[in-house]
């Protein structure tokens, strides 16, 4: 089922930060969303996530509201969310952290069954985190962390991904491992969206771009297509080259 | 997760702990009664006891050492869970106004010289209940901004409720010399004798709060990422808090209703738990309630020796352990509690 916004504004306490977006995002493909800070990025990603109340317009899963027709708990079973960052009011380990993803598929007591189980344990794998899978969720270095954040969302097995910057904090050789990842995710079939300054990723490895700039929908399409406007360097105030092998593009940044 | 041996051991301690706690509770009192025979009492063969140990330890103490479980397993469940949504380890239910409340509601009481039975109904606690209620909506609304529930007004509004409440309990008191003494005794925390049939009152009242509270476990865990996060992963957090509240203003208002103003145990209970099974709250809750009803029944007995033949209020006690033990903490988490990240 596509995720999309149609004339969807949003932004806090009346002022306005995302203006009248509208966009889809299918099953299968790896979306990347990019803009300078402040563009409304993360204001948009949340309102995709059932997480933000939009002003005006509308958030659907295919045909059904996300805000009037869908409860929490259901919807956190199709939409997982990894914000920039986390703190936790009282330490957990790693383990429990990643675990809590699995809450909108437990019982009011919370205890994990051997499914839940299997579910964490092979997030946990997935983001190389056995090292430290009983260490206090507050020791663990920024980059473990955001790793933690991030096998928790995989532990919720839910069909849409949205990630905020998920490679911020990350060594190159995660940052990439986890892009691999993400490609191989929304090849098995799901929604992932990414909101990212990573161009040369977002390049290799989005499908498509949608590119924010001043609360608007500036631009989307392929990633030569985005990068390679002049309307994209503008929005960050550079100036955008592509350099074009084969099937791949490389955006460099002069 | 798996059930870790450390984690059967430290229930097993909090459990040993506990029934240590109880029998020298039984043993602690200005009539002396030799341990063996408290033992046959608890047996059932309390006439083998010598004297009047029987009457001593199954009519006097044992009511007053379950009703001092009961109330502190219930002021440790209304910490551990205030602490939990409020996502702040400072929070209990005097910080809130709540035990304040609940105290003001029984002073009026006291002074009007309302009968503790109408018809059979015992009337204490449903004061209580009314006045934490109370207390509790009025925090509640206080510190509402734009339709949210802000963490760090809802605190200041429960620290300002609860000193205005205070007042005007001690103002009434004052007012009322003729009761000044019961109303003053009360506001302490003293774990007088009771009835049996409070005793049991109490005691229901505490496994539906422990299992009400444990039922929370999953959607606390998920508060304590914040509330974004909570809600990211299915929380309906706002009815939540509002569940919260009502059971932690309920469970306060039966601790009250029984014992009176006790401090610090829904402070230093949840945070000793915490040292021995983690922060998650599937067995942090049962283990707050070991933990602060052990806690309760040790400063009771220590209320009870440490001015022989007099007795301590035992809310002086908790305080004089407790007072120290929020500094500690305050120091601790001050990094944390002026917002920034960690």
């Amino acid at each position: 089922m596509p995720l999309s916004c149609s004339i969807l504004s949003a932004g806090y306490g009346g002022e306005e930060v995302v203006h009248g977006v509208t966009l889809q995002m299918r099953p299968g493909s790896l979306y990347g969303l990019l803009g300078p800070n402040g563009s409304g990025k993360t204001t948009l990603l949340k309102s995709l996530a059932r997480l933000h109340h939009p002003i005006s317009g509308s958030v659907k899963l295919g045909s059904r509201s996300l805000y009037s027709g869908m409860g929490e708990r259901e919807a956190a079973r199709i939409i997982a969310y990894v914000p920039q960052e986390e703190n936790l009011a009282f330490p957990l380990t790693v383990r429990e952290v990643v675990a809590l993803g699995r809450t909108p598929w437990q019982g009011r007591f919370g205890w994990l069954g051997r499914r839940d189980g299997h579910a964490v344990e092979s997030a946990m794998e997935e983001m190389d985190l056995r090292q430290v899978a009983d260490a206090p969720f507050d020791a663990i270095s920024g980059g473990e962390r955001k790793r933690t954040i991030i096998a928790r969302a995989l532990a919720q097995e839910a069909r849409i991904l949205l990630l905020d910057e998920p490679t911020a904090h990350l060594d190159v050789s995660h940052a990439l491992s986890l892009w691999a990842l993400l490609g191989r995710l929304s090849r098995r079939g799901r929604t992932v969206a990414v909101a990212s300054h990573e161009m040369w990723h977002l390049a290799r490895f989005c499908k498509r771009l949608y590119l924010m700039d001043m609360g608007h929908l500036a631009l989307s399409g392929t990633p030569s297509q985005v990068l390679g406007n002049s309307a994209c360097g503008r929005a960050f105030g550079v100036k955008i080259a592509l350099v074009r092998r084969g099937h791949s593009i490389t955006p460099i940044i002069n | 997760m798996k059930i870790s041996g450390r984690n059967v051991a430290a229930f097993c301690g909090l459990l040993v702990a506990l029934l240590i706690a109880g029998l020298l509770e039984l043993l602690t009192g200005s009539a002396n009664v030799p341990i063996r025979d408290a033992v046959l009492c608890l047996l059932g063969r309390g006439n083998e006891a010598a004297g009047m140990a029987r009457q001593i330890v199954l009519e006097v103490r044992l009511p007053r050492a379950m009703t001092g479980a009961c109330v502190g397993a219930l002021l440790a469940l209304s910490g551990v869970l205030l602490q939990g949504f409020l996502r702040n380890p400072l929070a209990e239910p005097y910080l809130l106004g709540v035990s304040s409340g609940a105290g003001l509601a029984v002073t009026v009481a006291m002074i009007l010289g309302v009968p503790a039975f109408i018809a059979g109904i015992y009337t204490v606690p449903l004061f209580a209940f009314a006045g934490a209620l109370g207390a509790l909506v009025s925090v509640y609304m206080l510190a509402q901004f734009r339709g949210r529930l802000m963490v760090t007004t809802l605190i200041l509004a429960g620290v300002v409720v609860s000193a205005f409440l205070s007042a005007i309990i001690m103002l009434l008191a004052s007012m009322s010399t003729a009761r000044f003494y019961e109303v003053f005794s009360w506001l302490m925390g003293h774990l007088q004798p009771v009835s049996m049939g409070a005793v049991v009152w109490v005691g229901i009242w505490t496994v539906l709060g422990l299992l009400a509270s444990w039922m929370q476990s999953r959607d606390l865990n998920a508060l304590m990422l914040g509330e974004e996060e909570a809600v990211s992963l299915g929380v309906r957090v706002e009815p939540f808090k509002r569940t919260l509240f009502l059971l932690a203003s309920l469970m306060t208002g039966a601790a009250v209703a029984v014992s009176g103003l006790i401090g610090f145990v829904g402070l230093v209970a949840p945070h000793t738990a915490r040292l021995l099974v983690g922060s998650n709250h599937r067995r942090l809750i049962p283990a707050s309630a070991l933990a602060g009803a052990t806690l309760l029944l040790v400063a009771d007995v220590v209320s009870r020796i440490a001015i022989a033949p007099a007795e301590l209020p035992v809310g002086v006690v908790t305080a004089l352990v407790g007072g120290p033990f929020f500094l500690v903490l305050l120091l601790r988490h001050s990094r944390s509690l002026t917002g920034r990240p960690r």
